[in-house]
């Protein structure tokens, strides 16, 4: 009996460290590409969650679903090319302060203008439900979050391996030098790679503004978990992150289920002992400039 | 800028020499105002900084205290060594005649620790733990926020007319903080008086907001009842995620703040909770609050705000009675036990033995979604506990449930 209880805990686990993904992907791909440590991703979340809850009431959740991930990629944009462009070659403590600043400033902001207290947000009565597999009951909405996380991810998928934009992204990874010497301007790259990136990580917001507290600070809740899967996945990894990101669900999961006050310990101590183990993560790849 | 007697002289002087440059320090009373602004009590501490905002206008306009402005300083109380560390330089950098407010327990006790030292009064607004007015009370420190044991036996009570507690078994969320390990003693111990045991118990951390490995845990275990002993940002998550589920069990919290059922959104609150006040009541005191609140804010208040708002007042009452801000004057004064509007039907009093503010509470039950008019009204108020043929102090702990000694 107990086993099945386990089990349970496990692919709720898988479900939940599809949303980590989101977030962590985008995070991992600014990084690989422009050597910043996006500190305000977490704020592009929020955004995409105080968005959603704006535009829904004139759009519908539908509309706000297609709509608060565009316009943050566009914010995206504008951030990329007035600030982020500056500091891709500049030491990393820089760029650190500057998106530490920019996710204070877009928390402040938030807490400015929709006030402190949770903006209140409900699953559409159509996609509420549950769905029950033998004694197993899950949230249909959750299904559906897997659902669109897979569908992003394959998409990503094949936007960096079987595209011509791709290449170049991966190139620019690998060695931006010798893209440079080829005559490519990574700079349209990496504008779009940003512009992905925090459209990622606002989706993850929408879907999660109807099922968690629509706060100031979830920006900064999700980040450091997105940041312990990326560092688990191994830097530049993207088949890597994703595994991390489940192993992670997992791992909370089953410390909920044996050890409750561990809950998000554990994800720490998984973090520490992986550091320990393979200083460069799971599937982490050697990249010649952060050597 | 520290100011020295000297420099206080001096102050007034240039006040005399050139009046419009700026109030002279003896001219203004301050208070401080201490609150977590962030993190997962944030959403409650801007009530609370909206409310003090409001009751120092209102006294001012009234004339301020004693002929004194007063001004009321407000710091991010962000944890316990921060929100020790900002009491102190309040009351040795500013001067301040008293300090107001505070939601964490762990945070509370810090303060209550410094401002023991500095003798200077502190009126917690917000901090739940019966420690705090038991084997941690201390003289310089009142609490208008109710106890642990007075939000466990309001809605006991209810729990055990409805039947849900004797021969039942409950299944307890807890935050795993000072707040939660006190308040689950506290349940513990009034369930199991009752007849009703707790089949299990998760500590759950304050920073986790996906509830699903809970949940799933709570449907395996089938309980009779499911015990919320969370806090700030833990309820709206809860909330949303229990309904999300669909989970069918009933649901009681031992603690509770209205701003975050609010915040969980249409259709996702459920279950009887206490609250010390809500914008509900129908006193002329409350409705006149309600009234100024809403106008300034564009929002009602809710019970982090009446805390804080009454918190204030009752200063400012205290130290015009007493003609001054002497700090033991002070004291002394709430513990002659004077009965004072609390904005609710009856009047209330500190209790000299613990400081702890005798008042009446509320168990509220979610509305079915059918009944829900608006965003605000999304409840429905059980009479007021304890009943009026009742002694006030029915539902706070007693002498031997939480025995103080002020040192």
């Amino acid at each position: 009996m107990q086993l099945i209880f386990i089990l349970e805990q496990v692919l709720n686990g898988l479900l939940v460290g599809s949303l980590y993904l989101l977030i962590a992907l985008g995070l991992s791909l600014i990084f690989s590409l422009g050597g910043i440590v996006n500190l305000a991703h977490g704020a592009f979340y929020a955004i995409g969650a105080y968005l959603t809850v704006a535009l829904a009431d004139h759009i519908g959740f539908g509309g706000a679903f297609l709509a608060a991930p565009a316009l943050v990629a566009l914010l995206g944009l504008v951030i990329e090319r007035f600030l982020l462009r500056r500091f891709y070659r500049a030491d990393p403590i820089l760029s650190l302060l500057l998106t530490f600043g920019l996710a204070m400033v877009a928390e402040q902001t938030l807490r400015m203008v929709f006030g402190a207290a949770p903006v209140p947000f409900s699953i559409p009565q159509e996609l509420r439900g549950q769905v029950l597999i033998g004694d197993f009951i899950y949230s249909r909405y959750r299904l559906l979050i897997l659902a669109v996380s897979a569908a992003a991810v394959l998409g990503l998928w094949l936007l960096l391996s079987r595209t011509a934009f791709g290449r170049v992204v991966r190139a620019g990874v690998q060695n931006p030098d010798m893209v440079a010497a080829l005559g490519i301007s990574l700079k349209p790259y990496m504008s779009a790679v940003v512009a992905i990136a925090v459209g990622l990580a606002a989706l993850a917001g929408v879907m999660t503004a109807p099922i968690s507290g629509v706060h100031p600070a979830m920006g900064a809740e999700i980040l450091t978990f997105a940041f312990v899967v990326v560092v688990i996945g191994g830097l530049g990894s993207f088949w890597g992150v994703i595994a991390a990101a489940f192993i992670v669900g997992v791992v909370r999961g089953l410390a909920a289920y044996f050890y409750p006050p561990a809950t998000e310990a554990s994800v720490y101590l998984l973090m520490v002992l992986v550091l320990l183990l393979r200083p460069r993560g799971l599937f982490g790849e050697r990249i010649q400039k952060f050597e | 800028m520290s100011m020295t007697r000297r420099g206080i002289l001096a102050a007034s002087a240039l006040g005399l020499a050139a009046p419009s440059i700026s109030y002279g320090q003896s001219d203004v009373i301050r208070l401080g105002h201490l609150t977590p602004r962030t993190g997962f009590l944030g959403p409650l501490g801007e009530y609370a900084v909206q409310a003090a905002t409001l009751a120092g206008e209102e006294i001012n306009a009234a004339g301020g205290i004693n002929g004194k402005r007063l001004e009321i300083l407000f710091e991010d109380s962000v944890n316990p060594q921060t929100g020790s560390a900002k009491a102190e330089r309040f009351v040795q950098r500013d001067r301040v005649a008293a300090i107001v407010g505070e939601i964490n327990s762990a945070t509370a006790l810090a303060i209550a620790q410094v401002v023991t030292r500095e003798r200077v009064l502190f009126i917690n607004t917000g901090a739940n733990s019966d420690t705090l007015r038991g084997s941690d009370c201390q003289r310089f420190m009142f609490h208008v926020e109710g106890q642990n044991s007075m939000y466990v036996k309001t809605v006991g009570r209810a729990l055990v007319a409805g039947g849900l507690v004797r021969g039942k078994k409950s299944y307890a969320l807890t935050a795993d903080y000072a707040f939660g390990h006190d308040l689950l003693r506290v349940a513990r111990r009034f369930l199991t008086e009752n007849g009703g045991t707790i089949s299990g118990e998760d500590l759950i951390p304050t920073d986790l907001t996906d509830f699903s490995p809970f949940l799933l845990k709570i449907r395996q275990a089938r309980p009779d009842l499911v015990v919320a002993n969370l806090a700030g940002a833990q309820i709206t998550n809860f909330l949303k995620q229990y309904s999300e589920f669909g989970l069918q069990f009933p649901v009681a919290g031992f603690g509770f703040d209205t701003a975050l059922a609010w915040g969980a959104g249409q259709g996702n609150f459920l279950g009887t909770w206490p609250v010390m006040w809500h914008h509900l009541i129908q006193a002329p005191s409350a409705q006149t609050f309600v009234r100024a609140f809403t106008a300034k804010y564009n929002r009602p208040p809710e019970n982090q705000a009446w805390g804080d708002y009454l918190a204030v007042k009752l200063m400012a009452r205290a130290m015009t009675e007493t003609r001054g801000t002497d700090g033991i004057k002070i004291v002394e004064y709430f513990e002659g036990e004077g009965r004072v509007d609390i904005l609710k039907g009856r009047e209330g009093y500190f209790r000299k033995r613990d400081h702890q503010l005798m008042q009446e509470a509320y168990a509220i039950t979610a509305l079915p979604a059918r009944e829900v008019r608006n965003r605000w009204d999304i409840f429905r108020s059980g009479p007021a506990v304890p009943g009026p043929d009742e002694p006030l102090d029915a539902i706070a702990a007693t002498a031997e449930e939480n025995a103080c000694t002020f040192r």
